[in-house]
């Protein structure tokens, strides 16, 4: 499968590593998808990569993306300015499951860069809000120069039955916010186990630290718990090998799993 | 197993075996057959039966190969060399894409290159089955490798069958040799015995049963079947390495943590050389690059393997840190995800990673260690430092 160019229409920066992408997808390409799909982004030259799509699902034509620069690939990606063309593979991969979570409150726990492709399960979940009951959104970040979408956060904090709180590891001289790891989140919400549809984006150990605080003191069953694993990947398509993780390719069974399915893996050393 | 395929049966004699590789040319296919190359059978185009390692056989072991007279007059008196038909099949090393740049304009340049049509002759049964093995991998019902696909579509595809064996083949183990049951066009048993050299043919296509035709077979009797079917059970015989299959899956998902993989790390150079020989490991990497004017782009695709450090690099280090983690991913996807992933065993039980592994390394081995000797107690990180 070949990338199909698109134009660049926007680059926005978020902190000080992190920026927002959007692009309009010319007629080779797909702007379908559904929240929690990436895309593999092409720069001309420098490489391919998976980005997650953080934009609203409700807006035709257009696929947002936000990128925290860390290395060769992202820096080339952090140069590009409007007018200027990247070649787009996709959607690929499994969603969230913004269907079975109807009826359900939903609730979101992002370790940094995690929030992007959640963002697009707010915009959805948002857009048709009397589908979804409660939505709380939890995101920590390491420090204050590293939490993102902050209007976003101040607009989701205004909606009905919304919730969205941040907290930082490390504070500093101006930070009035929380200060801690995010599943001291928890304190400040309750959650209806029957009711309630989880969703975690962050690193490994985050995750497994917010599944055991949810499991464990929130009696949240795994089957209603979804995550996202990340490995290196380079097809998309299940033919490099590279996203193995056990029996899963994470660009075609993944990136977003059920806690119930990838739970017994979670544990395992250098997996 | 299942029964052979159906077709029309004949003998040839030795130089039959040259105006087949003709009749194959004649007909347009590119025919790549085994061949004495650097100390080693490889694969290589065939233009006459000259080309064929006559005489040639394989002295293997675990760490070892060396070739030998075989002082007979036999043309596959042989087993396997290092290399498999993955190298035609699924390239070291292709281009994928070609990109352009001007004013700004980013441009896929989608250059179609003619695909070749490859005649293989020699396919032992257990690379028959690892192209099958790869048919599953590349050929999905969701992605298709159309590098893959294109060149397996127009394939034509000689077994045959082995009436010797190397000590490193283990084929009856997995099912899948000395005696190819499917999937072939021609499948050829050599018959070299009380001063007879005859080529039993059966056709297992409609292709394959035209070119045995245009080489005029004398009738093959129920006698001459009898005796290839024979030869090809004495070698089966003669194989003495073994690979327990019985609930393998559920023994490697059971060890994860398992003392054994330590021991094996102490020994693994963390080389590869088992993946680039294993006909059906499949991993690859890409590489971008453009030239300096940054007006043409492309992106080179080339095998990879899982025993490289930089195979699970994602930002922060790579996963897989440990040499002992790396041979473990390797076994177990060989041995038991490949089954959850693509129906069936990774494994064809050639034997090319014991030969190749430069330390001797022995996959049979290492599974009967793990099989004998009970899982270390969980080392697994909740117990590790307390995290969950
Ligand atoms: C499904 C998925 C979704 C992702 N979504 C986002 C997102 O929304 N925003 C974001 O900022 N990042 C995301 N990432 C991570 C992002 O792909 C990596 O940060 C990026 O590939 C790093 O490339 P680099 O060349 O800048 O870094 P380097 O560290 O220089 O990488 C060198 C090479 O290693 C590989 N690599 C390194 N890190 C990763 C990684 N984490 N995942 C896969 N391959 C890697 C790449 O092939 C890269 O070419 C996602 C990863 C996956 C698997
Ligand atoms: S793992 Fe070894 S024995 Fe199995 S197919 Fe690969 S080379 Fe052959």
């Amino acid at each position: 499968m070949e990338p199909a160019p698109c134009r660049v229409l926007h680059v926005g920066r978020e902190t000080h590593d992190t920026f927002t992408l959007t692009l309009e997808v010319t007629p080779e390409g797909r702007a379908e998808f559904a929240p929690g799909q990436f895309s593999m982004l092409y720069v001309f030259g420098v490489g391919e990569l998976p980005i997650s799509i953080s934009g609203d699902p409700g807006v035709p034509g257009r696929l947002t993306y936000t990128v925290r620069v860390v290395g060769r690939a992202t820096e080339a990606l952090a140069r590009l300015r409007a007018g200027d063309w990247v070649g787009v593979r996709g959607p690929f991969g499994s969603a969230w499951p913004v269907e079975a979570a109807r009826g359900m409150d939903v609730l979101i726990v992002a370790g940094g860069i995690g929030i992007a492709p959640l963002r697009s399960v707010v915009y959805h979940a948002l857009r048709n809000r009397d589908a979804y009951g409660r939505l709380i959104i939890l995101h920590g970040a390491r420090s204050p120069k590293d939490l993102l979408y902050r209007a976003d956060f101040r607009h989701w904090n205004r909606q009905a039955e919304t919730r969205a709180l941040t907290t930082v590891d490390h504070g500093d001289m101006r930070w009035r916010g929380r200060v801690g790891v995010v599943t001291t989140l928890f304190r400040y919400v309750r959650l209806v186990p029957e009711r309630t549809i989880a969703m975690l984006c962050g690193p490994e150990i985050m995750m497994r630290y917010v599944c055991a605080e949810i499991c464990g003191n929130h009696r949240i069953p795994p089957s209603q718990i979804f995550l996202t694993m990340e490995r290196n990947m380079k097809c998309a398509a299940g033919f490099c090998g590279h996203c193995q993780f056990g029996p899963y390719f994470i660009c075609k069974d993944g990136p977003v799993f059920s806690y119930e399915k990838v739970k017994p893996l979670l544990g395992i050393h250098e997996l | 197993m299942s029964s052979r395929q159906e077709g029309p049966i004949g003998l040839v004699d030795p130089p039959s075996i040259g105006r087949l590789i003709s009749a194959l040319e004649r007909r347009g296919w590119l025919v790549a057959g085994p061949t004495v190359r650097d100390g080693a059978i490889v694969y290589d185009r065939l233009q006459s039966i000259d080309d064929l390692p006559r005489g040639w056989t394989e002295d293997q072991e675990a760490g070892r190969y060396r070739l030998e007279h075989s002082g007979d007059n036999a043309l596959f008196g042989y087993n396997l060399g290092p290399q498999s038909w993955k190298k035609y099949l699924h390239p070291p090393e292709v281009r994928l894409l070609e990109a352009s740049r001007e004013n700004g304009l980013l441009k896929i340049l989608n250059q179609a290159e003619p695909l070749p049509r490859y005649a293989f002759l020699g396919v032992r049964p257990c690379e028959l089955e690892a192209i099958q093995v790869l048919d599953r991998v590349l050929i999905g019902d969701r992605f298709s490798d159309p590098i893959y696909e294109g060149r397996r579509k127009n394939l034509f595809l000689i077994a045959v069958n082995c009436s010797r064996t190397a000590p490193t083949c283990f084929c009856t183990s997995m099912g899948t040799g000395p005696r190819a049951r499917r999937g072939y066009d021609l499948a050829i048993t050599e018959i070299l015995e009380g001063g007879r050299h005859e080529f039993l043919i059966e056709a297992g296509t409609a292709q394959g049963a035209a070119v045995l035709e245009e080489l005029h077979p004398r009738k093959a009797g129920p006698d001459d079947s009898g005796l290839a079917e024979k030869l090809t059970q004495r070698a089966a015989n003669q194989i003495r390495r073994r690979l327990d299959t019985e609930s393998l899956r559920d023994l490697m998902y059971a060890n994860w943590e398992h003392p054994r993989w330590d021991q094996v790390a102490s020994r693994c150079l963390s080389c590869g050389n088992c993946t680039m020989v294993c006909p059906t490991c499949f991993c690859t990497d890409v590489e971008d690059t453009s030239d300096v004017r940054g007006e043409r782009a492309e992106r080179w695709r080339r095998w990879d393997s899982c025993y490289t450090l930089s195979f699970s690099h994602i930002h922060g280090g790579s996963v897989r840190w440990s040499v002992k983690s790396r041979y473990r991913q390797w076994l177990t996807h060989k041995l038991a995800s490949w089954i959850e992933q693509f129906g069936g065993s990774g494994c064809v039980g050639c034997g090319r990673c014991i030969t190749w592994c430069p330390v001797g390394i022995d996959l049979t081995e290492e599974v009967r260690a793990i099989r004998e000797t009970p899982a270390r107690a969980s080392t697994r990180r909740e117990n590790r430092n307390g995290e969950p």
